[in-house]
Parts: structure tokens; sequence; C-alpha cells
């Protein structure tokens, strides 16, 4: 294809701050380009027309991911409207496999990123804290999938999940003591112990690409 | 290797008596079930031939019984022989069980060979491959973790396909090379086929063997798994190779031609595939019949066996890889058969596996050995030993490093070099290679006894130095372990949501990769195969987040009873609930006494429509004796049948003791919701003399946990029960209905109804949300019954009987959260409690006075603590009270947020 030598300065900065080859940024901006239908930017809408996606049971908070501020480092808070082909990089970055010879630090950060990503999508108020309601509206939507179970069942998991939570990360409590929600902190520690480094990765290209990129 | 003599000094200390076993049962193994009919046979002639002597009084009939006996006396010898290294943990923890079998078989072996002066027992193929392989298979394949299976399913087929392939013609090439190179003793007379055919039999990885020894060594899954799955599926590999080359041998490698070669590649795809589509067709009817066993409980867990042993037969029928296609009839069939079945029977399943499993594995291992004895099957050549033994050590390596370069290329998470020493080390040899190889042909293949004699070498060498040495160099290359923590709600749920988002990241992306296969698949597996092949009940509650949160509730309760119900594991869940199935309405409180005709029903207040304060300080006092009181153990008629299993009395006591305790735990979530603590430890009110029975109760807030513990052998059991002991309920009735009459035994008769004293209105009542204009809100209660009790699921949903207890939300987020602590408080206070609550129950006019919720009662807010007038401990209560106080204080939100709640719980 002879991307090298093609491979324009933009294209490169890409490169430096995402850690995508030049090859996969070229195959998502193709991507990029026909989600858009060729407009610089992707609104909310272009994902409706994904037909894929309409069976995911938590497509709605998947999509606003793509366009929350904190994923995309910009604002502490707030969802952004549009997101541009860097943008959609800097997501997609989230869920880039691991490079094999990074160091012990390395490896902590990407892991807590990517921890953070989820995070975000399940503090949808930005305020730090995943609280029971916005749990609770999490696991409404997983289950959604299957009609038979009900909200309150939902609910009760989620409630379940919320004490088992708090259980993980403050211990024995106090009767008088409130747990407020999970921090994120409280959130790396329910985490801990599990490798997420199978989890939460995506193949980005065909076979070919990621062995040039060895 | 002081521990293993003394483990043989043990080993023969045990024999003597089986040392007059031994001669007699000689003419068993080779075979067993001919031998059978030789036996009947035999008695038969003797007694025609011989007019009876009159009547015998004793007659010894040992021909009649010998195979089966014989059969029996050594899975006999075998089990006491895993106890024996059992006893001592040093032994196990050292050596490989597998191993310790091995040496036991050699050990018998020679006491067989020094009495009987020849060499009887054998592990004889036919046995082998019929009897003792397919439990082995079925019980990896049944619970083998199928993501994690397939999950990996790429990397596994390369090291089966490829591997065994690689490793079969390497190794056999490289043996005919050295025998060309005259490395070998000339009477080896082998070609190239041969060796080839040799190489095919002793370069399979061995199921078998690999669990044994993998089972004990635990490294991480993933690399688990893939040894593993590759010793699995390369059967099929090793089937296709060794018929392919026997019939070559036996063709002559003249007539061999290259129609034969393409026929020999082509039954490489259709013997594998062949055999996965047997056992997946078996799969799917397996679990299509159990989907129709639910008034035959009692066969499903044989369905499950005789299915997959069906599946394995066939495939052997046709040639096919008969262990492919038990392994796919396992990994199929689980998910729909486990959902079907009910809770006794997947026990059962479980256990019968593993049993037969390890049966057939400690047979195999011992049989192994014995075999090994045999001398007259030997020929040894030193050459053709060592370099077997040097080049499939070395070809695996090679073949593994190779294989795993090409992998990692494409692999998200690539096999470092740890995992390739553990995988090439851990390639071991075993039953399968034994079998195959003494299934030879000796007129066609002229060195079998040399071959004989190098896999019985390849096979111990394998187990036994690399089964012996892989333990600490695991340890010693630091292989990452699995490590065995419990699955946990939350991780449960962000696993779930990972899946999600990657599968919508792929979609965003356009790749069409793992994940978006992997949903696609769940999508048409939800759609239509377990719409086809589950129970329309257990299709509705399926749901893998649901199941952890049961299996969780479950493990929880089960362990919290295990504690003897006073201390609660802070770990725990403490909200068991189920879905709702059935609507509230045809079970309310009422009904179900009606229908479980218990024998008193104590009316304790007839509640108007009007809602008040009242209330929740009755029902509060009404969950208190309800909750603390212990149901009676009745008396159960004596039943058997042969088709159904009933509980017997001690299990329903253990179950009314678990169902005490969950339901307790309910009420302490609820009730430190609400900022009363509730006794722990009342369930020692048995002692106190009074048979109450604990019955759907009535809760009185809409946020709170309803907590009735009524399963299906209450009504089961109402006729039992009418003849024995009255029981005495309390009810806090929602409705006007007419006070029924009832029996009441003695003064209880005269309890007035606490209705009559008018409580003075508390504060928390004006605060109270029905109080604040929504006074004829229809009920505030969902008296549904609860199943907490994980019985049956099954039995549970079809009876309609078990449901949610509608954990309804707590006022805010807060409160809800408090319940993480509903352990903390009312332990040491259940001692204080229980006096007091003793005289509650006892129906003495002392009691009468806590039966009528007096007006201080009623004062003393939801604290019914005040009935002990334990002044200390009401302080106690006091910061607990507060945050609720507060929440209740501030009407214009709280209500808002309580009137929803409100409105939830009555459309329950």
């Amino acid at each position: 294809m002879g991307s090298s030598q093609s491979m324009s300065e933009e294209v490169r900065e890409l490169v430096g701050k995402t850690g995508f080859s030049s090859d996969q940024i070229e195959q998502l901006h193709r991507r990029f380009k026909q989600l858009s239908g060729n407009q610089p930017t992707i609104r909310k809408e272009n994902f409706n027309n994904i037909p894929d996606l309409e069976l995911n049971p938590i497509r709605s908070k998947i999509i606003r991911a793509f366009f929350d501020n904190r994923n995309l480092r910009k604002a502490p808070s707030g969802l952004a409207d549009e997101i541009n082909f860097e943008d959609f990089l800097t997501i997609m970055s989230y869920f880039r496999p691991i490079e094999t010879n990074v160091g012990e630090e390395q490896l902590e950060h990407c892991r807590k990123e990517k921890l953070r990503f989820l995070f975000h999508m399940y503090d949808s108020d930005s305020d730090g804290r995943i609280t029971l309601e916005e749990y609770r509206n999490v696991v409404e939507e997983l289950l959604s999938g299957n009609p038979h179970i009900e909200k309150e069942s939902a609910r009760s998991i989620a409630d379940g999940a919320m004490m088992e939570a708090a259980s993980v990360c403050v211990g024995q409590m106090q009767p008088d003591q409130v747990y407020e929600g999970i921090t994120f902190d409280d959130f790396l520690k329910i985490w801990q112990g599990i490798d997420i480094e199978t989890k939460m990765h995506v193949r980005f290209l065909n076979m070919e690409t990621i062995a040039l990129c060895h | 290797m002081s521990q293993r003599k003394d483990w043989r000094k043990r080993e023969k200390k045990e024999h003597p008596g089986l040392l007059y076993m031994l001669p007699a049962t000689l003419p068993l193994l080779g075979m067993p079930l001919p031998g059978a009919g030789a036996g009947v046979a035999d008695g038969a002639a003797g007694e025609s031939v011989l007019p009876p002597a009159g009547l015998a009084l004793l007659r010894w009939q040992w021909h009649e019984v010998e195979a089966p006996y014989l059969v029996a006396v050594w899975i006999l010898v075998a089990s006491l022989a895993k106890i024996v290294f059992h006893l001592s943990r040093k032994v196990t923890s050292v050596v490989p069980e597998s191993c310790l079998l091995i040496l036991l078989g050699l050990v018998l072996g020679g006491i067989v060979l020094a009495v009987a002066k020849k060499a009887e027992y054998q592990l004889e193929p036919g046995t082998f491959f019929l009897f003792l392989l397919p439990p082995i298979v079925l019980d990896s394949g049944y619970f083998m973790p199928s993501r994690l299976f397939f999950d990996n399913l790429g990397a596994i087929l390369t090291y089966a396909v490829v591997g065994t392939l690689w490793n079969s013609f390497t190794t056999g090439a490289a043996l005919w090379g050295i025998q060309q190179a005259g490395l070998m003793a000339p009477t080896v007379q082998a070609g190239l086929l041969d060796f080839l055919l040799f190489g095919s039999l002793i370069s399979a990885v061995d199921p078998v063997a690999v669990l044994a020894v993998f089972e004990e060594v635990h490294v991480n899954e993933t690399l688990f798994i893939i040894v593993f799955g590759e010793s699995l599926l390369n059967d099929a590999v090793t089937v296709v190779l060794y018929k392919v080359y026997n019939s070559f041998v036996e063709m002559g490698s003249v007539n061999v031609q290259a129609i034969d070669y393409v026929k020999g590649v082509a039954s490489l795809f259709v013997v594998s595939l062949g055999g996965a589509a047997v056992g997946l067709v078996f799969a799917f009817l397996l679990a299509l019949t159990t989907r129709f066993t639910k008034r035959v409980r009692i066969i499903e867990p044989l369905l499950v066996f005789l299915l997959a042993y069906a599946a394995y037969l066939t495939a052997e029928m046709a040639s096919l890889s008969a262990i492919l296609a038990v392994t796919m009839c396992g990994v199929g069939c689980k998910k729909y058969v486990e959902a079907n079945i009910s809770h006794k029977s997947r026990t059962a399943v479980k256990y019968t596996m593993k049993t037969l499993a390890s049966c057939a594995e400690t047979v195999i291992f011992m049989l192994l050995g014995i075999s090994a004895v045999d001398s007259s099957k030997w020929a040894w050549d030193t050459g053709l030993v060592l370099g077997t033994l040097f080049f499939i050590l070395l070809f695996r390596a090679l073949g593994v490093v190779l294989q795993t370069w090409v992998l990692n290329q494409f692999r998200l998470v690539p096999l470092d070099k740890i995992d390739q020493v553990v995988m090439s080390y851990g390639g071991l040899r075993g039953a399968v290679a034994f079998a195959l190889v003494i299934l030879l042909d000796k007129t066609k293949v002229p060195a079998k006894d040399y071959f004989v004699a190098t896999t019985i070498v390849v096979v111990f060498f394998t187990v036994i130095v690399q089964g012996l040495t892989i333990k600490p160099l695991v340890k010693w290359l630091k292989v990452k372990r699995s490590d065995h923590h419990k699955p946990t709600l939350n991780q449960e749920l962000h696993e779930h949501t990972f899946d999600h988002i990657l599968a919508a990241v792929e979609d965003v992306v356009g790749h069409h990769g793992y994940h978006y296969w992997r949903d696609r698949w769940e999508q048409f597996d939800k759609k239509y195969l377990s719409q086809l092949l589950m129970r329309r009940s257990a299709y509705r509650i399926r749901d893998q987040i649901w199941d952890v949160y049961y299996k969780l509730n479950i493990r929880d309760a089960i362990s919290f009873v295990d504690q003897g119900g006073h201390v609660l594991s802070s770990a725990g869940l403490t909200l068991p609930s189920m879905p709702s199935r059935n609507s509230a309405a045809e079970t309310s409180v009422t009904n179900l006494l009606r229908e479980s005709g218990s024998g008193a029903c104590l009316d304790l207040q007839v509640i108007d429509t009007v809602r008040s304060g009242k209330d929740r300080e009755d029902a509060i006092m009404h969950h208190l004796l309800s909750g603390g009181l212990y149901k009676p153990r009745r008396r159960y008629k004596a039943s058997c049948s042969r088709h159904f299993i009933s509980e017997d009395a001690q299990a329903r006591q253990d179950k009314e003791v678990f169902q005490q305790n969950m339901k307790r735990r309910l009420e302490s979530f609820k009730s430190t919701k609400h900022n009363v603590c509730l006794s722990k430890s009342k369930l020692r009110l048995r002692k106190a003399g009074r048979k109450v029975i604990p019955s759907p109760c009535f809760c009185s807030r809409p946020a709170a946990v309803i907590l009735a513990v009524e399963s299906e052998e209450e009504s089961d059991s109402s006729e039992t029960e009418k003849e024995d002991d009255e029981g005495i309920v309390f009810v806090a009735r929602a409705t006007n209905e007419v006070f029924r009459e009832h029996k009441v035994p003695g003064s209880m008769e005269v309890c007035p109804s606490p209705c009559i004293i008018p409580p003075s209105p508390t504060c928390a009542e004006k605060e109270l949300p029905w109080k604040s204009g929504q006074g004829d809100l229809a009920v505030y209660v969902s008296s549904e019954t609860t199943k907490i009790v994980p019985v049956d699921m099954q039995t549970g949903w079809n009876q309609s009987i078990s449901s949610l207890e509608s954990l309804a939300s707590p006022p805010c987020a807060q409160a809800a959260l408090r319940a993480a602590h509903p352990l903390a408080c009312p332990l040491p206070r259940g001692d204080e409690l229980r006096d007091p609550l003793a005289a509650l129950v006892t129906p003495s006019p002392e009691s009468h006075a806590g039966f009528t919720f007096t007006p201080s009662l009623a004062k003393a807010g939801r604290s019914r603590s005040e009935s002990s007038a334990d002044a200390p401990e009401q302080q106690e209560l006091q910061p607990l009270m507060a945050p609720e106080d507060r929440g209740c204080l501030s009407p214009g939100t709280a209500n808002a947020r309580w009137l929803i709640q409100f409105n939830r719980a009555g459309r329950l």
C-alpha cells in the first residue's frame, strides 16, 4: 500500500497520540467516513445507522460513551454534540490491545484507562461516584434483553451488587455509616485480581495488517 | 523416594487379603464379558451332568458371578488405593495420583505374575475404549469451561491438528532415520510406514494423563484449557492417522496408490467433523429430551449418561472420532440440560460423572501398571526407546514453539515463553497410545513388540517423570497460577458490560470479529435454540447475571446457615430474592392461610383500610413474632416410592431452619433499612416450647422486603400437620374480612384485637406517606409469598408458589446502602430479647400486654425493643433512627419518591 511514504504529518501525529498504526488509522478513517456520511464529524444519529448495534441492550450507554467528554479527555463532564476523527480514534484507543513489551507501570496505566472508560459509562452524572440509581439503571439496561426478567429483579440484582461492592470496599460498616456510591478507587478494588487484558480488547484490523505492524 | 518406599510398604501390608483373590481372579481381565457368559455355561453344563444330590444348603457359584465380581473388586482395590494415597497429604502433594496408581499397578502386576507365573491382566483395548474412556471424556466435556474453550478455540485447534500432524510425522520420520543410521538392533523390522504408524500413536497428547496431572498443578486457566483442549481434540487426528497408516501397512506400501493419500486427507475431515456432528446431534436430542422430564425427574441424570454414551458408541460405530463426539455432546448440551433438570438431578449428574470418571481413570492407570509387567509382549531395544523419548520431547517442544510463534501473531494475549515451556513439558502420553499399540496386528507389523515396549516406557516416563517434575517446574518458572476467586456479582455484571461494549465497538468499527460472532450466536441462541430446548419456565429466567446472583445468594445463605445463623458474612448479599413469576393477587395472605389449613389462626388485628403509623409498629411486631418463632417440626407420613424422592424429616427440618434463617436475614436487612433491629437468635425460642408457625406475613411498608416463607411443602403437608401440633399463625391482615373461627387453644382465644386500642399518633406516623393524602392507595403490600429456599428452583416456579419478595426500593440510595450493614447491629441483642419474646409467645395473661400493642409500644416508634423495656438498648437504636427520620421529614421530595415506590408495590 506504500502507506509509509504517503503518511502525512497529520497521520503521524495521530499515531503518536493514539498508538494506532498508520494502517489502522487509515482503515478507521475509512470507516469513520462511512459512518459520518463523508462529514468531518459524527453525531449521535449516525450511530443509529449501524444495524448490528440495534440488538445491543446497552446501546445507548455505549453511544453516549463515545460522546462523553471525560472519555474524550476534554472536560470533566458533559457530552459533546459531535466528534471528529481524532476523538473517534481516542475512543477507539481504549480498546487497543496492550503492547507486550511495555513496562509494569505502563501496563497498570493502560488497565486503569480501560477501567475508567467503563466507570464513566456507569457514572452517568460525572460526579465520580456510581450511585445506586446509576447502577440500577445500567443493570436494568443490561437485562433488558430478556423480557422475562422484570425490573424488580434487575433492581435487586443491582442492590445486591452494590452491597457487595460496599462490603468489598468498606468492609464492615458501622450502623450509621452510609455508602454513597462506588468511587473509582473502589471500582479498581472490585476489579482487583481480575485479568482485564483479555477482556477489553478488540482486534481492529484484519490479520495481514496486524502481522505487518509487528 | 523414601516416601514412595514407605507407600509401597503400606501397599504390601494391604495386600495379603487380596492375594487369595488373585489366582481366582486371573481369568477375568482378558475378557470380562465373554467370561461371564462362559461361566454361566459352565455352571449349567456341570449341573446337567451330575444329578442333584438333594437340596444343597449352600452352593458355591463362583463362576456365575465371576466377571462382575472381579470388575467390582478391581474398582474397589483402586478406590482403596486412592484412599490410602490420600491418607498422607505429603505424598499426594508431591506425587501425582496417576504416578502412584501406575506404581501400584506395577506392584499388583508383579504379584499376579509371581502367583500365576504368567501375566494375566492387561489393559484391553476393547474395555478401554468402550468402557473406561467415555466417562472421562464425558466428564471433561461436560464440565469444560465453555467460554474459555471457545475463546481459545483457534489456538486449541492449531495445536491439536497441526501439532499432532507435525509430531507424528517428525517422530516417525526421525525414528526411521535412526534405524537407517543403524542405531537400532536389526531385529526391529520396520519400514517407514511402520514408523509413521508408531509415530501417529505415540505423538498424541493423552487427555487422561493431562487431566490427571494438570488438575493437581493449578496453572492459569488459559494454559490449562489449551493443553487440555488440545488433548481432547487431537483424538480425531490420531484416530485418522492411525487408521490410515494401519491400512497402508496392511495393504503393503507397494499397493498404496495416490488416491489412498487423498482419501486419507479426506478422512481427516470426515472423522473429525463427523464426530463433532454426531456429538452435537446427540447434544440436541439430550437437551430436547430433558425438556420433557418434568414429571419423571428421577431419570434425568440417567438420560444425560445414556445419550452421551450413545453418542460415543454411535461415533465409534461409524468409525468417527468418538472422543470428539462425546466432548461436543458434553459441551453442547450442558447449558440447556442444566437449565432443564432439577437442582437435585444436577447434583446427581455432577457426582455420578465425577465418580465414574475418577473410577475409570484410576483403573486405567492401575491396569497400565499391571500391563507393563507382562514381559512376554515386550521386546526391548535401547535405540528405539531412547530415540523415541528424545524425539517426542524434542519435536513437541519444537512444534509448540513454532506454532506459538505463528499464533502469537494473531493472539491478543500472546503466549509467553514460560507458557510454551509448560505446554511442551505438559505433553503427556497415556493409555490411549497404549491401547492403540496393543491393537496393532503382529502379523502385519512385525516390530509390534518393540513398539509396545517403547510405548510403555514413554507412557511411564511422561506420566511419572514429567508428572512428578511439572509441579516444581511450574513453581520454579513462576507460571501464572489460576487464582480461584469466587465469582462476584459485580464482576459478572462488568464482564457482561464488557462483552456488549466489545461487540458494539466491533460493530462501530465495522469489523466482524470474534465478539461480533459471539454476539450473533448469543442472539440466535436466545431467539431460537433456547426457546426450543429449554423449558419455558427455565428459559424465562435464563440469564447469566441472574444465575450468578442466584448462586451467590444460595452460597451466602448456606454459609449463613452453616455458621449457625449467628454470624452474617459481610461479603455476602443479604437480599435473596426471586423474580416474581406470579402476580400477588392469587396468593394473598388469607388465601394462603386457607390453603395451608393450619390449625389455628390468631388474628392479631384487623387492619382497616385507613393506614396509619400504627400499622408499621404492628407489622414490625408481627414480624418479630412470626420471624422469631420456630416452625414446629411436623410429622410426615413415611413414604416410599421408587420414582420420586421424598425428603426425609431431617431434610425438611433443615429446610425449615434454613428458611427461618433466611427470613431473619431478610428481616434484618429490611429492618436496618428501617432502623429497627431484629433479634437474631430467636431460633432458640424453640426451647420455649411454643410451636408457632411463621406464616406469610404482611408488610406494612412499601419499601420493605416481603418475607413470607411459605413453600410448597406447607400445603403438601397440611393434612399431616393437622394431626400434629396445632400451630398458631399470627397474621396481620389487610382486609376487613370476617374474623374467622379458629380453634384457638387455651387462653389465646381471648386475645383482643389490638385495633381496639387507638394508638396515639406518632411523629413517624404523621410523616407516613399514605397519611399525606394517599390514604387509600389500595395495598401497600405485596403479600406474595417468597420462596427463598433454593430447594428446587424448578418446582418452585412450576408450582407457582415461589416468587419474588419484591425487594422494593428504599426511600433513597443511602437508606438502601445501610443495608450493607444489616449484619452489624442486632446480634448481641438477641439474647436480651429472647426472654421478653418468650413471654410474648407464651399465652399467659402477662403476655397480653405484648399482644395488644399498647400505646406505649406504639409510641416507641418502630423500635419494638420497647417490649423488652430495655432502656439502654433503645438508646442504641437512636442513631439508627436518625437518618430515616431525616429522610421522612422532607415531605416534599420524599413523598414523591415514596409514591412511586408505593405504586410499584401496589402493582405487584
